[in-house]
């Protein structure tokens, strides 16, 4: 049962992320991607990380795609017809990497499996948003102010960005 | 009846993979960006696959930052387009080539 939803999972995942590659129209991209997401998500649900699984599906498909649509649209792009003149590079950067992830794959599969903690250990800690956030707040306190400073930074940085000079239209 | 590690593996490497070439032959800087969440993504699976190999959580609370990172990036990114597109009505990475030697 476990293989059958990890081969669907992760079938989808894999068609997908090809073809937010290969489509050419940029919705039709972040719509392939959307669904992407939602396949992390429910392969999320399988590794029993039920609080990220959520966390996805609301940050990543709720919030950063519709963001990446509404650009969409704002901008009225033409669809693309043809991809970037450096593919030979693509191709000269991606054919080594593929050839080592098959060498690294072949070896890998003599590799001795590690034991796996008993399960009543991870059970004592009571649910996954619980121990999330005893984790989170204990050990990683430090880390999680330090991203609350990047998420106010980003913020600031957009607004800047994207709004128009004022003194400039002011002038004309 | 688990799945071996080396199978959560295999399918991020695929996901890197594609994110890689996305961000080398897309003429679109939305589709540069895409790929760059492709990329994320696929690290985030690795985390969460070796959170539950080693029952430990700090594989997930990582996730968390890389999410926070992501959104951040996503953020800057768009307001980085609209300001290019503002400037040149065009967002083809091939027309941005004032800091090319």
């Amino acid at each position: 049962m476990a293989q059958l939803f990890f081969g669907y999972f992760a079938g989808v995942i894999a068609v997908t992320a090809v073809l937010v590659v290969a489509l050419r129209n940029p919705i039709y991209s972040a719509l392939s991607l959307l669904i992407l997401f939602f396949h992390v998500a429910g392969l999320y649900v399988t590794l029993h990380a039920e609080f990220l699984a959520a966390v996805q599906l609301i940050v990543y498909a709720g919030a950063i795609l519709v963001l990446y649509l509404f650009v969409v649209m704002l901008l009225n792009v033409k669809r693309d017809d043809r991809y970037h003149s450096q593919w030979r590079v693509a191709a000269f950067v991606c054919i080594p990497l593929l050839l080592e992830f098959l060498v690294l794959l072949a070896e890998g599969s003599t590799a001795p499996q590690l034991d796996r903690l008993p399960a009543e250990q991870a059970a004592g800690m009571g649910d996954n948003t619980m121990a999330i956030g005893t984790t989170l707040f204990t050990t990683y306190l430090f880390p999680f102010e330090v991203a609350s400073l990047i998420l106010l930074v980003a913020m600031i940085g957009a607004i800047i960005l994207a709004k128009r000079d004022i003194g400039e239209s002011r002038e004309t | 009846m688990t799945i071996p590690i080396s199978y959560y593996l295999i399918l991020s490497a695929i996901v890197f993979l594609t994110g890689i070439v996305g961000v080398l032959i897309r003429r679109n800087i939305i589709g540069i960006l895409l790929s760059i969440e492709l990329m994320l993504n696929a690290t985030n699976i690795n985390f969460v696959a070796f959170s539950e190999y080693f029952q430990d959580l700090g594989g997930q609370v990582f996730v968390f930052f890389a999410l926070t990172v992501a959104a951040a990036e996503v953020a800057i990114g768009l307001a980085i387009i609209i300001a290019l597109h503002r400037a040149k009505d065009s967002i083809n990475i091939e027309e941005f080539n004032l800091l090319k030697w």
